[in-house]
């Protein structure tokens, strides 16, 4: 019988649901639904926010999207060879194999929000990469919110298989229709010998959804696992802390972050990197800027149990209005004497000596305080095409033309 | 007249360091602005510019007639005061040619039509920075000193200013980048008859700018006013201490 494979899971969920995560608020998600009345369809405001966190969904090329618990589109265009993409149930449907990677690269049970995707799960994807296969073209997928009091909680599987390349951008979004919704997305990431795979995830939720997402990824010999994220509207309440696990000989994880905290939003973020195999490495670059009366936390964990490991934990902080906050924990755990850890925090306030400079070339004061924003900022990210890069900071440009960041103190 | 200094003091962190300077410059005019090291010249130049760090106690500064002394650095700067600074400070994430074109008054990020975009090539090259090379740099980010020198040159000809301060413009360069500053000024003053306050320790550069007149600061005053052609030897010959205290009372 199809899903009596789960029933194991289910049971270790139904135990975990009202265990309370290790860091962040306790959030109550019992009056969200999962399936609305009515279905949004695919209309003028769907695409415009999806271009808005970095998905075209009038490209030609690997899309999903889906909004809510509805996948409204999962497509690939012919020319795309050497990667398959579907709805993550569709794909448990049709590889038997598959079920050997679910609830593996994290645990079921780990707190209520990883119980509460297994016992409520709305779809979510799975995208592989076929050994060997080079995908150039980054595929794109869209978690979209469409309606009020909404629980979305995509189950999300990606494979890079041997030797493989695979990049894939991922804009996660709530529409002016869903004030008040939750996001509790759990996704699992499988790096093969020698892939690569670069996930690039962009956050725009609206100023009152709650975000848990639920994140594991396991890097084999000589495989790279490089996650960029970047968030720069406010939330109400976001807490996460991605976790790899370099399983294999000389993998690698790079996590970097780029966060412009705003309004009231509360951000509790982190990396955790397991370095345990031999030769490994793992870095976490976070770069914050808090404003209004926003808390941001930025949890950083690095393990080395493996000789010849290296792991570097940084953090950058700007802070620009008295009510903000920024708190930055990084934990260094050395357990082999063969591993080389450090971090590196500095939090302060913006430079005047750069803001005067800008201003003598008659740049005025708000918006030389945006362009020195962005350009703390500024992504730089590793294994990202010129033409992301570019669309992360024409959004980072955003800030400098739209808003005055001091504006919110 | 373009710029008039009137009885000028200036205090930092409670310390006197401008004491009643007067001093006028005419459209087109260089002047420059010698004197041994802590005499004030920075100061000056950064009073002009606007610096709420350095605050004037008595006198204002008139910028064509209008009093600027309390007017913000960028209000100034959009006036048609552009300074040079003689210590830029380096900052990530903003690239040279974007900073280029935010001094000619572009957003570089949401361009207006009639905008020239090509500015920033076209500047770099006139200071001879390959555009290729420089304009995705970040500002000043591990520049040499000439780099520096002729970072700043860009910014403020990009401002199309109608007075130039440029404090020291020649310190920390090596003799092929002072050719290439001397050269790169000659030629913007010869087509745009922008004005020039330039503050200098050598007479190289001047040799390139040939000013009408110089000042020479001491202890937050000018000690001494002259042609080029009459003081710069005798500087050479005395240096400005015995220069100071031999010349006859102004």
């Amino acid at each position: 019988m199809s899903g009596e494979w789960k029933k194991k899971y289910r049971i270790e969920a139904l135990k975990a649901v009202t265990k309370r995560s290790a860091f962040g608020n306790d959030i109550d998600l019992s009056d969200f639904v999962t399936i609305p009345k009515g279905e949004r369809e695919l209309d003028e405001d769907v695409k415009r926010k999806s271009l808005e966190v970095g998905v075209d969904l009038g490209k030609k090329g690997g899309t999903y999207l889906q909004v809510d618990h509805s996948v409204l589109m999962s497509q690939l265009a012919s020319r795309i060879k050497g990667v398959e993409m579907m709805p993550t149930d569709d794909a448990l449907n049709k590889y038997d194999w598959l079920k050997e990677y679910y609830w593996k690269a994290l645990s079921v049970s780990q707190d209520k929000y990883t119980a509460i995707a297994e016992l409520r799960q709305t779809k979510g994807y799975f995208i592989r990469s076929a050994p060997n296969e080079k995908i150039e073209q980054p595929i794109q997928t869209c978690l979209y919110i469409g309606t009020e009091g909404v629980l979305q909680a995509p189950h999300n599987i990606v494979i890079a298989d041997e030797g493989s390349e695979l990049n894939i951008i991922t804009g996660c979004t709530a529409d002016s229709r869903a004030k008040t919704a939750a996001h509790v997305g759990v996704s699992e990431f499988y790096v093969k010998k020698n892939a690569t795979l670069v996930f690039t995830m962009i956050h725009s939720w609206s100023e009152n959804t709650y975000v848990r997402p639920r994140t594991g990824a396991i890097v084999e010999e000589g495989g790279t696992f490089i996650s960029n994220y970047v968030m720069i509207k406010p939330v109400r309440d976001i807490q996460s802390y991605p976790t790899a696990h370099l399983v294999g000989k000389d993998a690698k994880a790079k996590f970097n972050s780029i966060i412009y905290a705003t309004k009231d939003s509360i951000i509790d973020l982190g990396n955790r990197i397991y370095l345990m195999a031999e030769g490994t490495s793992g870095e976490s670059i976070f770069k914050v800027v808090s404003t209004g009366t926003s808390k941001v936390y930025n949890r950083g964990q690095i393990i080395g149990q493996n000789k010849n490991t290296k792991g570097h934990l940084e953090c950058r902080g700007m802070i620009l209005c008295p009510t903000a906050s920024i708190t930055a924990i990084p934990e260094l755990v050395a357990e082999h004497s063969d591993t080389e850890l450090s971090h590196e925090a500095a939090i302060g306030k913006l430079q005047e000596e750069q803001l005067h400079y800008l201003m003598a070339r008659g740049i005025q004061p708000e918006q030389a305080i945006g362009v020195l924003v962005k350009g703390f900022l500024d992504p730089g990210l590793p294994g990202l095409p010129e033409r992301l890069q570019d669309e992360i900071r024409s959004k980072l440009a955003m800030l400098e033309r739209r808003s005055s960041p001091q504006e919110p103190c | 007249m373009l710029l008039s200094v009137e009885d000028l003091h200036v205090r930092v962190e409670g310390k006197e360091l401008i004491k009643g300077i007067n001093l006028g410059m005419d459209y087109g005019e260089i002047v420059a602005i010698m004197g041994h090291n802590a005499s004030g010249k920075t100061t000056l130049a950064l009073t002009l510019a606007g610096f709420p760090q350095y605050q004037v106690t008595g006198g204002k500064i008139l910028f064509e007639g209008e009093d600027v002394t309390s007017k913000s650095i960028d209000e100034r700067a959009r006036m048609g005061m552009a300074l040079a600074f003689q210590s830029p400070p380096a900052i990530r994430g903003i690239r040279l040619g974007h900073m280029i074109s935010l001094s000619a008054g572009i957003n570089p990020w949401q361009p207006k039509p009639g905008d020239d975009l090509d500015l920033p090539k076209k500047i770099l090259g006139k200071v001879n920075l390959d555009p290729e090379k420089y304009i995705d740099r970040e500002v000043n980010v591990g520049f040499s000193g000439g780099e520096r020198k002729r970072s700043e040159l860009a910014q403020i000809f990009a401002m199309r200013p109608k007075l130039m301060i440029l404090d020291e413009p020649d310190s920390g360069v090596d003799i092929d980048s002072l050719k290439v500053l001397g050269s790169s000024l000659q030629e913007h003053f010869s087509t745009t008859k922008c004005s020039i306050m330039i503050i200098t320790h050598h007479r190289h550069i001047l040799q390139y700018l040939k000013p009408s007149r110089m000042h020479i600061m001491s202890e937050g005053r000018i000690a001494l006013t002259g042609s080029y052609e009459d003081l710069m030897p005798k500087i050479e010959e005395l240096g400005y201490e015995r220069l100071i205290k031999e010349a006859p009372i102004a």
